[in-house]
Parts: structure tokens; sequence; C-alpha cells
């Protein structure tokens, strides 16, 4: 089989977003000259593919691509992206969905520290220019969960004897005893895992809440882990690793395929933990749920699936934008069903309350 | 030492000669990872046979089978090597009785040397003595040398793996250990080669076949899946699942094997919190044969249901659908 053909193959892999990069394509081409070219499929996807996720997309683009059926047109590619966000002052694009843009200078220009006020506005009542500096301030926090005892020993002035060390020293002089050595547990992150619902009932909080998410995974990529419930479960993770943020936000944004849908809460956390949770990433992490608890299905179901949470996570926080407004109390079925199995019940509805849950992660 | 498989389909027949029957995907899997020197990145549910398949593989190749278990906090010492510190503590001291031992003539003629230089005069046994403290120190020299031989050396899994030729690798669980030790596995992998400061390189002869596992609890680094190939181990069909029952369990009939497997599957289309395994059906069909059941029905189903579902919610969800309904033929 000509060695284009593959090529190609993989260039639309690529283009589905499967990550099969240059050094994945030579091994197929290893793998197809090893097996022969009636064995494409296996040399493929033993080679191309790295994660479960990768195996459906791999399936349907295979036959779509050697089944002779072609796409209708050529592979889209992605528009490319500015690598940095403009700065506000340049004067951003007004927001399509916002308030008229006329508006917006003479807000900003006539509140002597427009900072201070933001931070109480809530989210969702903002008009486009103030959206744009919150948007701005969002990325500036620092989510990040407190340190745990890790596993992982190190030498230090204190802790318990260590054995190795102290054996190595009286080694160094001909067996006599000396010193003890000690050695302590490291300190680690402990893990973050941000649960965002993105359903039509949060729509107005979704841009502040993926922004958060960024900042989290900016922090520490490699100990957060993010996704979006709403009719079903969407891990962002991947997506929001970008530097940028607005770039991680498209890039986030279209692997979310139920944006402002309904709120199947309780499926979606079923499934968070049947694939995730339970193998080990809510395991001893910090969770952080944010949703207004707006369930149709039967709270019951939900209150299940937070027990499952609770008896896996080191702390469950409940982040719910309509616990900042005055005379809220947690009364719809889902959220009263959810209650009791969380740790922390917080607002998240405007850019101060969402450092105050900063802190409450912090100290989770 | 065994032929290498030459195609797929004998390295399929070869892993049923040892009793592990893998599908079409798997065995593609290990012949490619046979033919390119690939390391094999396994997926999938627990108890699908991840890690049996990496055993299954040693045999029918004929290699040894080194497994390294993962855990949070592994580290160099106890994946690599280790140098046996009790040890070379107890052959300094050994060294020392026996100098001890045989100088006590010139020991003696050195004491004296030295009472006699501390005191009048006495010049030639002064000059034994400094003689004796020169081959002292020679001995020393050895002495230090013999401390960091190669059988003060633990050889921990991924040492013996390169000492030994040809080798299966399993390393298990591989997202349990930290970041740290997959950055250090990935050289250890690409160099197939490891270098002890106080001994020099030590390289394999020819490169382990490494089975890597992952139950997916943190994402593992791309740069170590890169040099991967990758399968996802699916649950097999009700006939493979029969035919791993009683190849497995030679005691088991064939209705029994039949019963077991179309509950295990029904069992899995249940929407379970854990979804039983081959390793449940194995055991389950196995505690069927201690008690004697010869059949799987509605009583002994419930009374073994243990064996294979290990959540109380699960167990709740089977008998709420119905313990008959997994039995239907």
């Amino acid at each position: 089989m000509a060695t284009a053909a593959l090529i190609g193959f993989a260039r639309r892999l690529r283009a589905d977003g499967v990550n099969a990069d240059a050094h994945r394509v030579q091994a197929m081409l290893a793998a197809v000259d090893a097996l022969g070219v009636d064995q494409v499929y296996w040399a493929g996807r033993l080679t191309l593919c790295a994660e479960p996720d990768d195996l459906p997309i791999y399936d349907a683009a295979f036959a779509e691509y050697f089944g002779g059926k072609r796409r209708p047109k050529n592979l889209p590619l992605a528009p490319a992206l500015p690598r940095v966000s403009a700065p506000f002052l340049a004067g951003p694009p007004p927001e399509p969905g916002g308030t008229g843009p006329d508006e917006e200078p003479s807000v900003l220009g006539l509140s002597a520290s427009p900072d201070e006020v933001l931070r109480q506005r809530d989210v969702a009542a903002l008009t486009a220019g103030e959206r744009d500096e919150v948007r701005r301030l969002v990325t500036m926090l620092a989510p990040a969960a407190a340190l745990r005892r890790s596993r992982r020993r190190r030498p230090g002035p204190r802790g318990e004897i260590d054995p190795r060390g102290t054996v190595r020293l009286m080694l160094r002089h001909g067996g006599e005893p000396t010193a003890l050595r000690r050695r302590d547990r490291l300190r680690r992150p402990r893990r973050l895992v941000l649960l965002l619902d993105v359903s039509g009932s949060m729509t107005a909080y979704a841009d502040a809440l993926l922004r958060f998410g960024h900042a989290a995974v900016r922090q520490r990529p490699a100990q957060t882990e993010v996704f979006t419930l709403g009719t079903r479960l969407t891990r962002i993770t991947r997506g929001l690793r970008h530097r940028d943020p607005d770039a991680a936000l498209r890039a986030a944004s279209d692997t979310i395929p139920d944006w402002h849908g309904g709120t199947r809460l309780a499926d979606s956390l079923r499934a968070f933990l049947d694939r995730w949770g339970q193998r080990g990433t809510a395991r001893g992490a910090v969770v952080v749920i944010f949703s207004d608890g707006w369930e149709r299905g039967d709270p019951a179901l939900l209150a299940a699936q937070l027990d499952r949470l609770r008896r896996l996570a080191h702390r469950v926080v409940w982040v719910n934008p309509h616990r900042g407004k005055a005379g809220y109390a947690p009364l719809a079925g889902g959220m009263a069903a959810a209650l009791p199995y969380c740790d922390e019940f917080v607002a998240g509805h405007s850019l101060d309350a969402l450092e105050r849950l900063v802190e409450v992660i912090a100290r989770a | 030492m065994h032929e290498q498989p030459t195609s797929p389909e004998d390295l399929a027949a070869l892993l049923a000669s040892t009793g592990y029957l893998a599908d079409d995907g798997l065995a593609t899997a290990g012949y490619l990872a046979l033919r390119l020197g690939r390391p094999l990145f396994l997926e999938g549910d627990a108890g699908v046979g991840k890690t049996a398949f990496a055993s299954a593989l040693a045999q029918a190749t004929g290699a040894h089978f080194v497994r390294l278990q993962c855990y949070e906090g592994l580290d160099a010492t106890q994946a690599l090597y280790d140098w046996d510190f009790p040890r070379q503590i107890l052959h300094l001291r050994a060294a020392e009785a026996a100098a001890r031992a045989a100088g006590s003539a010139a020991g003696t003629a050195g004491a004296a040397g030295a009472a006699g230089a501390a005191g009048t005069a006495g010049t030639a046994a002064g000059a034994a003595g400094t003689d004796g403290a020169a081959g002292a120190r020679i001995d020393a020299d050895t002495l230090e040398a013999g401390l960091y031989d190669r059988r003060f050396l633990i050889a921990r899994p991924l040492l013996r793996a390169l000492e030994r030729s040809p080798t299966v690798l399993l390393v298990d669980e591989v997202d349990r250990a930290d970041d740290e030790f997959e950055a250090f596995l990935l050289e250890v992998l690409a160099d197939a080669a490891v270098t002890i400061p106080e001994l020099g390189r030590i390289a394999a002869e020819t490169p382990p076949l490494t089975v890597l596992t992952s139950n997916r609890t943190r994402e593992v680094h791309d740069a170590l899946k890169r040099r991967c190939l990758y399968h996802w181990v699916e649950h097999p069909d009700v006939d493979r699942e029969v035919a791993i029952l009683r190849s497995r369990l030679p005691e088991v009939t064939d209705r029994l094997a039949t019963q077991v497997a179309t509950a295990a599957k029904r069992m899995r289309e249940l929407d379970l919190i854990k979804p039983p395994g081959v390793a449940e059906s194995l055991d389950w069909a196995g505690a069927l044969i201690t008690l004697g059941s010869p059949d799987l029905t509605a009583g002994t189903a419930a009374a073994t249901l243990g064996a294979v579902l290990k959540y109380r919610e699960d167990t709740d969800r089977v008998r709420a659908a119905g313990l008959a309904t997994l039995l239907e033929p």
C-alpha cells in the first residue's frame, strides 16, 4: 500500500482529534510492514491511538477512509488563533450576546476603583466590557489544593531514621557508626477535580467557570482535572492546557457537545465516577462541583452518586452561584438532596466569591 | 529457547498452548511488540486479563518473566538496584577480624615497635611496625573495591529484566507510580541499559519485551505512551469466555461454563459499578465447583454472588433485576 495513503489517513485522524504525531505515524508504517497490508486496521489502531476515547474516532475514520466513503468537503482546518489575548485597553471587540457596547466605557470610566465594585457584582449581570475585565481578573486567580504527605521520602534534618543513608555514612567511616541520618516524607499537592455544570441554567456563569478551570489547570497541570457535566460527561483538561486563555477556552468548548442543554446531573456524575472517579481520579482529591443543583431526574439518584463521591474524595465542595443571592435557600430538589454529602457549600457568582473559593480549596 | 512466532495467529496458538486465549487484537498487539521491539501499553477494565497476558506471553515465547508492581513512592532503589548495606558492613567486620587474627604475631611486634618509638630506642622493631601499617593500607584498598562487588548488589525487577535475556517485563499499574518514576522508566526502557557508578554499565543482551498496564487513575505522560503500542483489552465474548473457563478450570462442565459466561455477560450489560471481569467469572465458576453445584440456578447464584460482585449496590441491582433473568438461556 502506498505510504502516502497511510500518511493521509494519519492526517485525517489528527483532524479528528487523535494525537497521531510523526513518531506514531512512523510506528504505523513499521507495523504495516511487519503485519502486511491486509492488517492495516490493527497496525494503525495499535500505533496511532493512545486512549479509549480515540478508538471510536479511529474506527469511524478507518471505515470512511478505507471503506471508500469520502467526506463531502476537504478536511476542515481550525482557523488560526491569535497567540495572546488582546489587551483590554486596546478595545476588545464587543461580546455578541452582551448588552449594547455603547454603555460600557461610561461604567468603567465613572467608577473610582472599578475592580472593587466589579468584585462584588454577579457575573451574570455584567455588561460586555465589565465581563472582559472580570475575565482578565479570573485568569489571575491561582486555585490549588493543599499539600498532603506523600509516600515518597527524601533525606532531611528530621523525621524517621534513614537506614540506607546511615549505613552509607558508616561505610564511609570504615564501618564505624558516626551520625544518624534521617529522612522525611515529601509533601505533595492534592489532586483537584473541577466538575462544571454547562447546562442551560448555568449559561451566564459558564465562561467564568471555564476560565477558573483554566487558571487551575495552569497552576498545577499534572494535579488538576476538569470535566463538564450536562446531558453527558466531557473531559476538557487537555484543551485547557493551552497557555493562552482564549485558545484554551476555544479548544475546551469545541470538545463539549452539550452546551446549554438540559441537566442530567446524577447521570453525568455517575459517568464521572464510573470512568474516572472510582479508578482513582477522585480518590483523595478535592472535588469541586459548580452547579445550581437543578436536577430534572430523581434527587435520590443524585444523592446516591454524591454518597459514592464523598466516600472517595478527600473533600467535596459544592459551588452554587445562587448561594450568593439574598433570600436563596437550597430547597430545590437536587440541591437539597446533595447538601448532606458536601463538606463545603459556597457561592461562586462573583469575582469576590471565586477568590473566596480559591481559599476554600487551598484549606481543604 | 522457543522459536519466535511468525504471525499473530501463530502467537495466538502459542498463547493458547499456555492456557491464555487471546483475541485477534491482543494477539496482533503482542506479535507487533515482539517484531518491532516496542513496549506494549495495555488498558482495560479490571480483571480482563492484562497481567495474565504478560505472563502467558513470557511462557509462550520461552522468556523469563519479571514483574514490577508500581505504587506511589516507588523509586530507583526499589525498582532498579540497591546495595546490600548490612552485608557490606558484615564483610568489613569479617575482614577486620581476619586481619586481626592473621596479624596477631605481627601485631605484637608492631605494638612493641610503637611502644619502643614512644619510649627509648628500638629502631628495628619500629621499622617492622611501619611495614605492618603499609600492609594494612593496601588491604584497605582491595577491601573497599571488594565492598562494591556484584555479589553485594541486590537486583530489583528492572535490573533483573536487563540481566537475563530474553525477558518479558511487566510494569503493572504504571499509573500508580508518580511522574518522577515514569521519567526514570522511560530512560531505562529507551537504553535497555543502566549505569551503576561503582560497577559500570549493565546492558541487556536483547532488550526486554515490556508490557505496561494502567487503570487510568491518572493520565500517563504522552512521552511514555508515544513509545508504546496501545491496546484496549475488551471483555471476551461468551464463546471465548466459555473456552477460557474450560481451559483454566478442567473440572468445569460445558454447561456450567456456558451458564457462568452468559450470566457474567448479562451482568456487564447491567451498568454496574464494577462489572465482573474474566477473573471474577473464573472465581465464580471455581466457587460453584467447590460447592459441588453442577448447575447455576437462582439458588446457587444467590449463594455465590459474592465471588463475582464486589459492591453492595451492584448486588442490590442484580437482585432487583432478578437472578432468574441472568440465567435464561
